[in-house]
């Protein structure tokens, strides 16, 4: 299996270490994993909100390009790590099942010179490192396990819902034994499939906070969260203090992107993994591995 | 508390439900149970509650629902849609909702229309978001005043190298101009 992925505009620009991260990962458990050339925005949950073909057009240049990009004779996917673009590539592989619709894509992306066939598919990281990879494999890669380590699955919304064939939309599972191969202690919660807030945390900040809070108050009780999606993260980790201010008690809990903690568990440097990057320091989970960090790598204290 | 609507001093729009949806299922079928509200992480900030904004469509009563503030706080979560005891798509019945606020040019929840034109503007211009000048345009077309709020985060932001300036190209073509067009086209808007 060749994997084209798609990082989309979070994990080029703000969440640099999941794409950093997902890379490292993939890499140490021999995927073959090439980078779409020429990609362009999904969309996000603004175009379809712009016009109904644009929210099915700007998806599809990107699933044209990633047909393009597969040889022949090979097998591919095009893997994608946020939650919104795979919502969205969904979304527009189900809607050209209809050959009307599947026309009207393709009116518009000749002014591009490019065609939608209707053949790529599009896999979340977390489908890919639970079902093609699954436990066992990475298991047998765990070099510093997490042992003690209580983490909070938090897979968001748009991951599983609606359109995720892999795991249950309201009920997910998919990260639990992956935690476990990691040698980390799973904390379930309330909110693990509860909504980050998205774009509400710019347009009523009060609103979205109060989603936020939710959220990092179900999962308190852990060490960490482990999210799958760049725009749940930004809102999870960057906002904490105006959390804080609206439940009346200090919130300050790291919040890793999934292969971060995998990465950690397999020993990869911190060049790879991109830890000081978060907005709430992740020091206090280094400390309970007996891990400290020295520039370009982790290494046992 | 309840608000009493009077049917017969208002205007309706009989079609307004099938207007929603291009696709053949309506919201005509919603049996008012009231799932996706009780679904909803945001309903206790909307002015009408999801169940009684679709009763409220199916009534054709345009004007009230699309001046409503419940879209503009739907999230896109799809909890309600995944929960639906009818299977109407709801969650994209309410892009197509804000679709035509949009077009109506519905002036009172400027912070969500602004949103959604600066990051439509950005996204045409370079192909990819440029997260920095999209929240500066965002704030310059809304409330520049609220900017304040988030300059901590943002330049805490910075600091770690989550968000990098750059230089906006305001000349020549954008990089999505000719397809945004081509759709424009397609869909008989110019």
């Amino acid at each position: 299996m060749k994997y084209l992925f798609y990082p989309g505009c979070s994990m080029d620009a703000s969440a640099l270490e999941y794409k950093a991260a997902t890379l490292a990962v993939l890499q140490d458990l021999g995927a073959e994993v090439v980078e779409l050339e020429d990609w362009t925005c999904c969309g996000a949950s603004v175009a379809a909100v712009m016009s109904d073909l644009l929210g099915l057009v700007l998806p599809a240049r990107n699933l044209a390009l990633a047909e393009q990009a597969c040889q022949e004779g090979e097998t591919c996917d095009m893997l994608v790590g946020c939650s919104a673009c795979y919502a969205n590539f969904r979304h527009t592989i189900l809607a050209a099942e209809n050959p009307a619709t599947l026309g009207k894509i393709n009116q518009a992306l000749e002014v591009e010179g490019l065609i939608y066939r209707g053949k790529m598919q599009t896999r979340h990281l977390l489908d890919v490192l639970a079902n093609d990879f699954g436990p066992e494999e990475i298991a047998a890669r765990v070099k510093r396990p997490l042992t003690d380590l209580v983490v909070a699955p938090y897979y968001g919304c748009q991951t599983v819902r609606p359109f995720a064939p892999y795991d249950d939309g309201q009920h997910p599972h998919s990260m639990e034994a992956l935690l476990e191969a990691l040698g980390a202690t799973v904390y379930n919660h309330s909110h693990e499939a509860s909504c980050c807030g998205t774009a509400l945390l710019t347009t009523k900040p009060d609103v979205g906070v109060s989603m936020v809070g939710e959220i990092l108050d179900a999962a308190s009780p852990a060490d960490c969260l482990a999210a799958v999606c760049p725009m749940c993260h930004l809102n999870l980790d960057s906002y904490q203090d105006k959390v804080s201010k609206s439940l009346g008690r200090t919130i300050k809990q790291p919040v890793f992107f999934l292969p971060q903690l995998i990465g950690l568990a397999f020993g990869l440097p911190d060049s790879a993994l991109l830890l000081k990057r978060h907005l709430v320091s992740v020091q206090p989970v280094l400390d309970k591995l007996g891990l400290k960090p020295v520039p370009g790598r982790l290494v046992t204290a | 508390m309840a608000t009493l609507i009077n049917l017969t001093a208002v205007k309706r729009d009989a079609d307004f439900a099938d207007r929603l949806l291009s696709t053949g299922e309506s919201v005509r079928s919603c049996i008012q149970c009231g799932t996706c509200t009780a679904s909803c992480p945001a309903a206790f900030a909307m002015d009408i509650s999801p169940r009684k904004m679709w009763r409220m469509v199916q009534l054709g009563l345009e004007d009230e629902v699309l001046h409503s503030k419940t879209m503009w706080l739907c999230s896109v979560c799809y909890q309600c849609q995944v929960r639906c005891p009818r299977g109407i798509p709801l969650t994209e019945t309410i892009a197509k909702l804000k679709q035509l606020a949009r077009e109506e040019k519905i002036q009172e929840w400027r912070e969500s229309t602004g949103f959604y034109q600066a990051f439509s503007d950005v996204m045409r211009r370079y192909g990819r978001m440029r997260e920095i000048e999209f929240m500066a345009r965002y704030f310059l077309t809304t409330n520049p005043l609220s900017a304040l709020g988030f300059a901590n985060m943002g330049l805490m932001m910075m600091l770690r190298g989550k968000a990098k300036p750059e230089m906006p190209e305001l000349g020549g073509e954008g990089r999505l101009d000719r397809l945004f067009e081509r759709v424009a086209e397609l869909e008989g808007r110019k």
